[in-house]
C-alpha cells in the first residue's frame, strides 16, 4: 500500500495535473477569500468556505480521474493486481494519495486567512480593551477546515470509484463532475423546500434529498460546532465508495 | 513448482479454458504454444492471480493462488503481453517502485543493480521509460519481473513486435534466466519454443492437446526426411526422374529458379537415406546437383498434426447436429489460419537461404 501511495503521490507531480490542481485551487481560494472577507468587510469565514466547496465540482475530478482509468489504459493494472498487494491496499494507497494532495491544497490555502488575523489585531490595538472579540473566530475556521476535509474525502472516494469504472480519464472526469453537481443540486433543492405543513410524501422526498446532499451537512461545522452525525456520514460515505471500488475489482477478476 | 489442476475459465457463455491440468518442475523452461485466441493469455493470467478461474486450482510452490494470493504472488514474476510500464518514470524509479511494491527485503541498491544488469538495462537506468525503444521496454519489463527474485517467471509472448536482433537477445536472456528460475513462456512462434524451451505444452481452443519434451517432439518428425535440392536441367524431366527414385515419397518443384537450375523439395519415408542415391541417379542422367540441403525438424507439422488430430476427434464426437455447424466452421477457419501461418513460415525459411 505504501509503495502505491508513494508512486501515486509522485505521479501527481511528474504529470502537470498536480500543479494544475494546486494552482487553480489556490488562485480560486485566494480570490474567494478576498471577496467574501476583505472586500465584504467581514471577519466571518462562513461564506468563504461554503463557496469554496463549489470549486470541488471541477477540481476533485481532476485529482481522481486518472487514479484507475490510466492504469487500465496503460495495462499497468495487471502489474498491481499480480503483485503481492491486497486489493484493499491498492485502492487505499491511491485514495490516500489523492487525499494528501487535496489536504495539502487546503492547508496551503490557510495563508489566505493571515490578513484577517493581521487586520483584526490592528483593529483591536486601535480600540479600547473592551473590544477583545474583534477579528476572525478560530473555532469557526477549524470547524470549517474539518468539514471541508471530510467533504473532500467523501467526494474523492466517489471519484475513485468512478475512475475504476472506465479506462477513459475524460469520461471519468465528466461523470464525476456530473455526480458531484447532482449532489449539490440535491442540497439546493432540499434547502428550497420547507418541511413544515407539507404532505408526508414531500417530507419523505426531502429526507432522501437530504441524505444524498453531501453539501448540506456542512453548515453546523462552519458555526464552530463539531457535528458528529456529519462526521459519521462523511466517513461512512467514503468507506462505502471505497468498498464498492474493491468489490468492483474482485468482481472483475472473476470476469 | 507449479501445479495446475482442472482449470476451467468461462467468460459468460464462451469457454476460454476447459479442464487444463499440468505441472512444471523446478528449473524447467516450459513453452506454452498455441494459435492466437487459444487461451494462452487466459491461462497465464490465471496462473499469476490476475484472473480467478471458474473452477480448478493453481498452486505455486505449494501455495494456492486463490487461498493465499499474497504469498503465492510473491513467488511469481510476471511479464504480461504488454509490459506494464509507467512511461513517466525512469527505469531506476520504476524498479524502485517495484522493489517497494513487492515488499523486497534484499539490499536495495545491490539487488536492483543485479536485476538491471541481468536484463541489460543498467546502462539506461536514468532514462525515462517513454523514451526507450520497444526492445528496451521489453527488457525493462523483464527486469521488473525479476525484482524480488521470484522462483517462477511467467512471460506472455515476450518477443512479439521485436526486430530479429532483439528477438535473439531476449531469447538468450530467457535461456540464461532458465538456469536459475522456473520459466513459463507463451508464444505462437514455434521456433521460439524450439530455441528456448525444455518442454512444450500445446493448447488449442482452451484445451491442452500435447505435453511433450522438446526433443521428443523433434524425434516425432525425424522419421520423415526432407531435402531441398538444386538441380540444373529441364524441370519436367528432372521431376519425373526424382519421383521414380525408390524411397521418394514426395517430390515437388519450389518456385525458386537460378539460371538453368530449379529447386525441388524431396521427402523420403521412414529412415531411408536418399542422399547417395539421389547423387548417383542425377549424375547418371547428367543433371548436375548444384545444391543440397537437409531441412530440419519442422515443428509446424507436429503442431498441425497434433491440433488436427485433436480437432478431428472433437468434431467426430459431435457430428451431425445442425446447431454445431457454426462452431465447426469456426474450427476450420482456425485450422486454415494455422496452415497459413505455417506456409508463411515456410516461405520465410526459404527466403533466408
Amino acid at each position: 500500500m505504501k509503495a502505491i501511495y508513494k508512486k501515486e503521490l509522485r505521479s501527481y507531480f511528474v504529470n502537470p495535473i498536480g500543479y494544475i490542481y494546486l494552482g487553480v485551487f489556490l488562485a480560486f481560494s485566494a480570490f474567494l477569500c478576498c471577496y467574501t472577507t476583505l472586500i465584504a468587510g467581514s471577519y466571518s469565514t462562513a461564506n468563504y468556505y461554503s463557496n469554496l466547496i463549489l470549486s470541488f465540482i471541477v477540481l476533485i475530478p481532476l485529482l481522481t480521474m486518472r487514479l484507475f482509468a490510466e492504469e487500465r489504459k496503460m495495462k499497468t493494472e495487471q502489474l498491481l493486481l499480480t503483485s503481492p498487494v491486497s486489493l484493499t491496499g491498492m485502492v487505499l494507497g491511491k485514495y490516500f494519495a489523492a487525499l494528501t494532495v487535496f489536504a495539502g491544497g487546503i492547508l496551503v490555502s490557510c495563508v489566505n486567512l493571515i490578513p484577517l488575523y493581521v487586520i483584526g489585531a490592528a483593529e483591536r490595538n486601535g480600540t479600547s480593551s473592551q473590544m477583545r472579540q474583534i477579528g476572525p473566530v478560530s473555532g469557526e475556521i477549524f470547524g470549517s477546515l474539518i468539514a471541508v476535509l471530510l467533504l473532500g474525502a467523501a467526494l474523492i472516494a466517489l471519484g475513485t470509484l468512478i475512475s475504476a469504472l472506465t479506462e477513459n480519464q475524460l469520461s471519468a472526469a465528466v461523470v464525476t463532475v456530473g455526480a458531484i453537481s447532482l449532489m449539490l443540486g440535491a442540497s439546493l433543492l432540499g434547502r428550497m423546500s420547507d418541511a413544515d405543513g407539507q404532505p408526508i410524501l414531500a417530507v419523505a422526498f426531502r429526507s432522501i434529498l437530504d441524505w444524498i446532499s453531501v453539501f448540506s451537512r456542512f453548515s453546523l461545522f462552519s458555526t464552530g460546532i463539531f457535528d458528529y452525525a456529519a462526521l459519521i456520514y462523511y466517513v461512512s460515505l467514503s468507506f462505502l465508495f471505497l468498498f464498492l471500488t474493491v468489490r468492483l475489482y474482485e468482481r472483475r477478476r472473476i470476469g | 513448482m507449479i501445479k495446475v489442476e482442472h482449470l476451467v475459465k468461462n467468460y459468460g457463455a464462451t469457454n476460454a479454458l476447459s479442464d487444463v491440468s499440468f505441472s512444471v518442475e523446478k528449473g524447467e523452461i516450459v513453452g506454452f504454444l498455441g494459435p492466437n485466441g487459444a487461451g494462452k493469455s487466459t491461462a497465464m493470467n490465471i496462473l499469476t492471480g490476475y484472473l480467478a478461474p471458474t473452477s480448478g486450482s493453481v498452486s505455486i510452490d505449494g501455495l494456492d493462488i486463490q487461498k493465499d494470493p499474497i504469498a503465492a504472488k510473491r513467488k511469481i514474476g510476471y511479464l504480461p503481453e504488454q509490459p506494464p510500464l509507467y512511461p513517466d518514470l525512469s527505469v531506476e524509479e520504476y524498479l524502485n517502485f517495484l522493489y517497494e511494491l513487492k515488499g523486497c527485503k534484499a539490499d536495495r541498491e545491490k539487488h536492483l543493480r543485479e536485476v538491471a544488469e541481468s536484463a541489460r538495462v543498467y546502462e539506461c537506468r536514468k532514462k525515462l521509460i517513454k523514451t526507450l525503444s520497444k526492445g528496451y521496454k521489453q527488457r525493462v519489463g523483464i527486469a521488473g519481473a525479476l525484482v524480488g527474485d521470484p522462483a517462477v517467471l511467467v512471460f506472455d509472448e515476450p518477443t512479439v513486435g521485436l526486430d530479429p536482433k532483439q528477438i535473439i537477445e531476449i531469447r538468450n536472456l530467457i535461456r540464461g534466466l532458465g538456469r536459475s528460475h522456473t520459466v513459463i513462456l507463451s508464444t505462437h512462434i514455434l521456433q521460439e519454443v524450439q530455441a528456448v524451451c525444455d518442454r512444450i505444452l500445446i493448447i488449442n481452443k482452451g484445451k491442452l492437446v500435447a505435453d511433450e519434451r522438446t526433443e521428443n517432439i523433434a524425434r516425432m518428425t525425424a522419421r520423415t526426411r526432407r531435402f531441398k535440392l538444386k538441380i540444373a536441367g529441364p524441370q519436367k524431366e528432372v521431376l519425373a526422374l526424382l519421383e521414380k527414385i525408390p524411397g521418394v515419397s514426395r517430390a515437388e518443384v519450389l518456385s525458386e529458379r537460378d539460371e538453368d537450375s530449379y529447386t525441388y523439395l524431396v521427402e523420403s519415408g521412414d529412415g531411408v537415406d536418399l542422399r547417395k542415391k539421389l547423387f548417383y541417379t542425377l549424375a547418371e542422367k547428367d543433371y548436375p546437383l548444384v545444391g543440397m540441403e537437409t531441412l530440419g525438424v519442422n515443428l509446424e507439422e507436429v503442431f498441425l498434426s497434433v491440433v488436427d488430430t485433436a480437432e478431428e476427434a472433437a468434431s467426430a464426437r459431435r457430428r451431425a447436429p445442425r446447431r454445431n455447424r457454426g462452431r465447426a466452421s469456426a474450427e476450420t477457419d482456425a485450422g486454415k489460419e494455422l496452415f497459413e501461418a505455417a506456409a508463411k513460415k515456410q516461405g520465410e525459411e526459404e527466403k533466408t537461404e
